[in-house]
């Protein structure tokens, strides 16, 4: 583990729905990650007080270059800032790459199911990124649960990325697009049983959202049959 | 009080680990589950941290930052398995 705080640069930052964006950084020495794996990002107010949190890195290339996404808590000490203050150019401290659990490694060939909630997409995405990248054939399926289609992180690169390897699975939580063939609804039991790689073909599952979204989740996929050693989570607090 | 999970024990406990300790495999003393850390629960206030069984909800292990240190008692642990 690299416990140093680095200083990394914004690069650029994206728009991605009405409440979060992504933030590209460049830290020197940072020399890549894991797909999956976070980063603890420092900020220091001018009077000293210092808040830690963490985020998911959305991207596992080699090299200095790493992009977060960070939605906008109502009543947050952070992300707010992360998502309406920062500039290019301006310094953020960070620590990482962070955790071994919750990544994948292209040389994993077994089937895979993703389920994100929300900003749960952002570990996500950097394993469909390394998938892609890595030329892997490895099957992958992506149920990605959002609230309404303009809450959804990624939609272009994802819709690209779609392939004879990759699929998406979307669910809409509030309001469904125009012509959408079900109604809006949360992620149960049914949906997953639907939408999602059968226990039978023994997929590792990956799921990330808020806690409540994650632990329903889970338990659902473990009632339909999953091994719960084959489900691993990651929680980022909220509802 | 919401909650998030082992995964997140990684940068703080870098400090006193040159291990991932959210891949280690801790035992608990309450009811004998064994799980990865990056499973168990994760009680936030500030910097401090409760980190409790997802099996019996008892505490594994506390970490508390006090003015220049770092308290971490891990009374709920009796083993502690990591791959070498």
């Amino acid at each position: 583990m690299n416990a140093v705080w680095k200083v990394g640069v914004v690069a650029s930052t994206r728009t991605e729905t009405p409440t979060g964006r992504s933030i590209q950084i460049d830290v020197p020495g940072w020399g890549g990650n894991l797909a999956g794996q976070h980063v603890d990002v420092r900020l220091t107010a001018p009077d000293g007080y210092q808040a830690v949190r963490s985020y998911s890195i959305a991207t596992a290339s080699p090299g200095d270059r790493l992009e977060l996404a960070v939605d906008r808590l109502p009543d947050g000490e952070v992300s707010p800032y992360l998502v309406d203050d920062l500039l290019p150019g301006d310094e953020l401290e960070l620590r990482g790459p962070l955790g071994g659990w919750f990544v994948w490694r292209p040389e994993q060939t077994g089937p895979v199911q993703l389920i994100g909630g929300g900003s749960g997409i952002v570990p996500l995405m950097a394993m469909i990124r390394a998938h892609a990248a890595s030329g892997s054939t490895a099957r992958f399926r992506l149920l990605y649960s959002v609230r309404t289609a303009e809450d959804a992180f990624f939609v272009p690169e994802l819709e690209q990325l779609a392939s004879a390897h990759f699929s998406i699975d979307w669910v809409y939580t509030r309001v469904a697009p125009e012509g959408w063939p079900v109604p809006a609804g949360r992620v149960g039991p049914r949906v997953l049983e639907s939408s999602t790689i059968p226990a039978s073909e023994m997929p590792a599952v990956f799921v990330c959202g808020p806690t409540g979204f994650v632990e329903a989740v889970a338990d659902a996929l473990v009632a339909l049959g999953h091994a719960p050693a084959s489900v691993k989570t990651e929680r980022f607090g909220g509802k | 009080m919401s909650h998030v999970d082992g995964n997140s024990l990684a940068g703080p406990l870098s400090d006193l680990f040159s291990i991932d300790i959210t891949d280690a495999v801790g035992r608990c003393v309450g009811c004998g589950d064994e799980a990865v850390l990056a499973r168990a629960m994760v009680y936030v206030s500030g910097t401090d941290l409760v980190v409790r069984c997802s099996n019996c909800d008892d505490v594994l292990l506390t970490v508390v930052h006090g003015p220049g240190d770092l308290r971490l008692t891990l009374a709920g642990l009796d083993a502690l398995r990591v791959a070498v």
